[in-house]
């Protein structure tokens, strides 16, 4: 509010400056024989040189202060990659940064250094020069060559990220919503994914994935709205869909983005190098978590989309995915989907004891809203 | 040249003159057919929106910059848009702040950009530059105006309905967009977007439509296409761009108004929603995104190109030097608009289009900043050697090169699908566009409206106003955007309410803050723009009629011109429109109408030649058989 009020203050005390400096030219021009006025009022004015000289120093101090924010902004730059493919990424960047700030600076000094060099005077004789075909066709093929190569490098890269995952991929079902995310495991019993339809979501009924219960894959996966595990060194397969609107799935430091699309399917895949606990260590914060958010607006609290990344150790991986509950554990009701037949299949995951009942999604989701907004005090 | 037809008797030129006189206040200065009260009517329009839109960055910048602060002084206005928690504390509705985003994105791109920079130079300057007494036609110009008029209409009441104005962005991807039940934005907000969007690309056809028949058809004697003011090249170019894209964004809409009210699925498929699984089922939302980008990419040079040839006119004019590479420019500007076509699914690399055509729209990508990249090294060229005379157009002009240059870089990281995978949907791409298209042209129409404010008013704007409003401004825009790279490197997403929630994104309050401060600034500074500008046109200095001596033929009418905008006969056109500081001229400029037999002492060899053509050129007679 302060600040809000000073910026108005500073804008009312430069339209008064103005106002009066006005004024004062006026009472200036009436003093002025009409004589003096000539039909070139475009002539340089006394404000001219300055004004030439003003972008050249511009400029100057911008480049003072383009590399000190640099040096102070850089911490938080390209949070430290954690895959193998965003390490290449990142490098990629860097070297096009590298290219298009000589390009910055070099274009933008000739700009500004012409204008104070040429600003108006006299005495200079202008070089009439309409055209000169050689420039032209070596600044055409410089910046030509330069976007081949990157061109080239991007493409390269481009096209193994985007390659088939390979067959060992660990896959892993990501389904977004509004306004949260719930990952699907196929399970360690057959580790093959249950089918899924749209027609069979039921966030009352306990199946707000659509796992088709009639498919006898689907008996031992899992799924979990708070967070997504994944194993270090291995590749992953994220198999992306999304059930009322666009949402995007963004891992920050996976360097990680592909859009959930409702109808459409999408995947990506990535092999993390750094597991959460290694990430801890290296950056000195205990704290640390890898988070997934959503990059898509997808409404309301499109910026509370949250879902935390665990990378663990292989081992800790197989372990973790061990303990996880079936969605037939989770809700025995389940069972009244399953087929007679497959019936006595089903029951093998539900027999097992009775757990309290997991948190549901809506209630995760607002809870990570709840948390943003405590952050926020 | 012979076979084009226009009204050029003298007599009837001065009949027609004659009838006009009697046109009263209404037809004269509302509905209006003449280009000059219509380019007008899109200024002040433009600016009207201009000025809400900005405020509009205002209130969510101040959420973004200080999401802790207490808002509740905005209730008077924003009323229910902010609500009190209970410690009175006033908190902006995310909901709304997604609706301040999605209007100031279509204001600023379609209200101000496309109608307010193209509808105000396009008709101002085609006829007074091309020598024509009016547009093809004139009542088609004045419908496009009010049809964008009735179509700002429409969007403006939907800013004050109870579930508030369109809310999914300015690109309204469904299926957020065409379910009710996923925002309230995609209500009746998003049926008037809709609705308003369609009488806008109506009113946008019948302009381009309008400007590209007048270049082709209605150039004075002697103005063949190779001695058009780059202006005119641009204007033509930004015509075709929309002529041809504008349709595809129709049908876009068209389809997404079925999805959302006649129950088809062009857009729509396996979705459940509020607890319901919907019918719609083999749609793909990924086509709505290919048909709005193919509108959408071509649209960033419609804003852009406008603006362009402006500010060629403006350097030329103030260097006191021939613009550098009139062909390339030309070549350039075409081969921007010829791959303006192909390169709209760059903005969907990670949609899960397939990578391959992600690959092909990269290599396109890139390639267009070739021409541009050559742009940019031509005014520099211009300015190297010349004299520079820094106006308030010259030196926004001055400011555009840098914008486009600075903001133009960093497209070539974007426009690299592997690396738009980290960046995409980031702020860095927020700052790579508000300067490259944003910033870049509305510097372009601020040096339009320096420019040609004599010309349009009869009185000059003030100097000192003017520099005081470029240095606000031009700095405050690099304050705000420069340091939005960052916040975009660091991998923040764009329209997020907040960011606190992440810990990844719990950094750079300060930088956030400080952006929103420039920003503040830099929206207020306008107020000296708006003071000078309403101020200029009652009680500015009177112009002269060639204030900036410059050669293009608008300088030859009248201070004030009346309509039909040269009292006598149309001037002929011998010359390119770039003659300035020629070598052996006793002045520094030659107007494009003075023949080169009335300049022996400057003429290059080959243009002595052209002495002998000009007879010919005299000699055209136009058809008058076709009325106008």
């Amino acid at each position: 509010m302060t600040i809000l009020i000073a910026i108005l203050a500073i804008v009312f005390i430069v339209l008064t400056f103005m106002v009066v400096s006005k004024t004062q030219s006026i009472l200036k021009g009436l003093s002025k024989s009409e004589v003096e006025e000539s039909e070139y009022l475009g002539a340089p004015d006394r404000y001219n040189s300055a004004n030439g000289v003003g972008l050249f120093v511009f400029w100057l101090i911008s480049i003072v202060g383009i590399v000190w924010s640099f040096i102070v902004y850089k911490k938080d730059f390209l949070p430290e990659a954690s895959s193998i493919h965003g390490k290449e990424t990142d490098y990629w960047f860097w070297v096009s940064m590298i290219v298009i700030m000589i390009g910055f600076f070099i274009v933008n000094t000739f700009l500004f250094l012409f204008s104070y060099l040429y600003r108006h005077n006299k005495n200079r004789k202008v070089t009439f020069y309409t055209h000169n075909n050689n420039l032209e066709i070596i600044w055409t093929t410089v910046p030509a060559i330069v976007m081949a190569g990157l061109v080239f490098t991007g493409l390269r890269v481009w096209t193994k990220i985007t390659s088939e995952a390979p067959a060992n991929a660990e896959q892993i079902d990501i389904m977004g919503k509004q306004f949260g995310w719930t990952v699907r495991y196929a399970g360690v019993d057959d580790n093959q994914f249950g089918k899924y339809n749209y027609k069979l979501m039921d966030d009352a009924g306990g199946n707000p994935m659509g796992v088709d219960f009639s498919d006898p894959n689907s008996f031992d996966d899992f799924a979990n709205a708070s967070e997504m595990h994944i194993p270090k060194g291995k590749p992953v397969l994220l198999k992306i869909r999304a059930r009322d609107v666009l949402h995007s799935v963004f891992i920050p430091h996976m360097r990680v983005k592909m859009d959930a699309v409702p109808g459409m399917p999408t995947k990506f895949w990535f092999v993390a190098d750094k597991s959460t606990a290694d990430m801890r260590a290296e950056l000195g914060k205990p704290e640390f978590n890898y988070e997934i958010a959503c990059t898509e607006i997808c409404g309301r609290s499109h910026f509370g989309m949250k879902l935390l990344l665990v990378v663990d150790e292989p081992a800790d991986y197989e372990k973790w995915k061990k303990s996880q509950k079936p969605l037939l554990t989770e809700n025995p009701d389940l069972l009244n989907k399953v087929p007679d037949n497959l019936k006595a299949k089903a029951q093998k995951y539900t027999s097992t004891e009775p757990v309290a009942a997991e948190a549901t999604p809506e209630v995760v989701a607002s809870s990570v809203l709840g948390n943003s907004s405590k952050v926020l005090k | 040249m012979s076979t084009v037809s226009q009204v050029e008797v003298h007599e009837h030129s001065e009949h027609a003159h004659e009838e006009h006189h009697e046109l009263g206040f209404i037809r004269k200065y509302i509905f209006s057919e003449d280009h000059k009260v219509i380019a007008k009517q899109y200024l002040i329009s433009g600016i009207v929106w201009a000025v809400l839109g900005a405020l509009m960055s205002v209130v969510f910048r101040l959420q973004l910059g200080f999401p802790e602060m207490d808002m509740a002084w905005m209730k008077p206005f924003l009323g229910d848009w902010i609500s009190l928690d209970n410690k009175g504390l006033g908190k902006l509705d995310p909901n709304f702040y997604l609706a301040l985003v999605t209007m100031h994105g279509t204001i600023m791109v379609f209200f101000v950009l496309t109608a307010g920079l193209s509808g105000t130079f396009s008709n101002f300057l085609i006829p007074l530059q091309i020598g024509a007494r009016d547009m093809a036609s004139g009542f088609m110009n004045m419908l496009s105006y009010w049809i964008f008029f009735i179509s700002s209409v429409v969007m403006f009441v939907s800013l004050f309905i109870k579930t508030g104005p369109a809310g999914g962005s300015w690109v309204i991807y469904p299926p957020l967009s065409a379910l009710k039940e996923a925002n309230p934005g995609s209500g009746d907000g998003m049926t008037l977007w809709l609705v308003s969007m369609a009488l806008f690309i109506v009113s946008s056809l019948l302009g381009g439509i309008n400007y590209v028949t007048t270049v082709i058809n209605l150039r004075t004697k002697g103005m063949s296409m190779d001695k058009l003011p780059l202006t005119i090249w641009a204007f033509t170019f930004t015509a075709i761009l929309g002529i041809l894209s504008f349709p595809v964004l129709l049908s876009a809409a068209l389809l997404l108004i079925f999805d959302r009210s006649f129950g088809t699925s062009f857009y729509l498929s396996d979705i459940y929603i509020n607890g319901q699984a919907l019918p719609n089922q083999g749609g793909s939302p990924i086509l709505f995104q290919h048909l709005f980008w193919f509108l959408g990419h071509p649209e960033v040079y419609i804003v852009i190109l406008p603006a362009l040839g402006l500010t060629s006119e403006v350097i030329a004019t103030n260097s006191r030097k021939p613009i550098f590479g009139y062909k390339a420019m030309i070549f350039s500007m075409a081969g921007i608009m010829f791959l303006a076509f192909i390169v709209w699914a760059h903005h969907m690399f990670v949609t899960g289009m397939n990578p391959f055509l992600g690959s092909v729209f990269m290599l396109l990508t890139l390639i267009i900043a070739v021409p541009s990249a050559v742009k940019g090294f031509n005014y520099i060229t211009t300015l190297w050697k010349g004299n520079i005379i820094f106006t308030p157009a010259m030196l926004f002009a001055i400011g555009l090169v840098s914008f486009f240059i600075s903001g133009g870089l960093t497209g070539i990281i974007l426009g690299n699908s592997a690396l738009d995978i980290q960046l995409h949907d980031t702020y860095f791409v927020v700052a790579h566009f508000h300067l490259v298209m944003g910033s870049a042209a509305i510097f372009g129409m601020l040096a339009g409206v320096y420019h040609w404010f004599p010309k349009m008013f009869g009185r000059m704007m003030n100097n000192s106003m003017g520099y005081i409003h470029f240095w606000i401004t031009f700095i405050g825009v690099y304050l705000v955007f420069f340091p939005m790279h960052y916040i975009g490197i660091a991998g923040f997403p764009r329209r997020y309410y907040q960011w606190s929630g992440f810990e990844t994104f719990n950094t750079y309050m300060d930088l956030n803050a400080f952006i929103t401060i420039a920003a503040i600034i830099t929206v207020f500074a306008q107020a000296v723009f708006i003071f000078n500008f309403v101020y200029s046109i009652f009680w500015g200095k009177k112009a002269s009629a060639n204030p900036w001596k410059s050669n293009t033929l608008e300088w030859t009418t009248p201070i004030n011109p009346g309509h039909g905008n040269w009292p006598g006969e149309i001037p002929t056109v011998y010359r390119w429109p770039y003659d300035y500081s020629k070598p052996g001229a006793p002045d520094d400029f030659i107007p494009q109408n003075v023949p080169y037999s009335a300049t022996p002492e400057s003429n290059l060899p080959e243009e002595n030649e052209l002495i002998a053509a000009e007879k010919e050129i005299n000699s055209i007679k136009y058809d008058t058989s076709l009325h106008d």
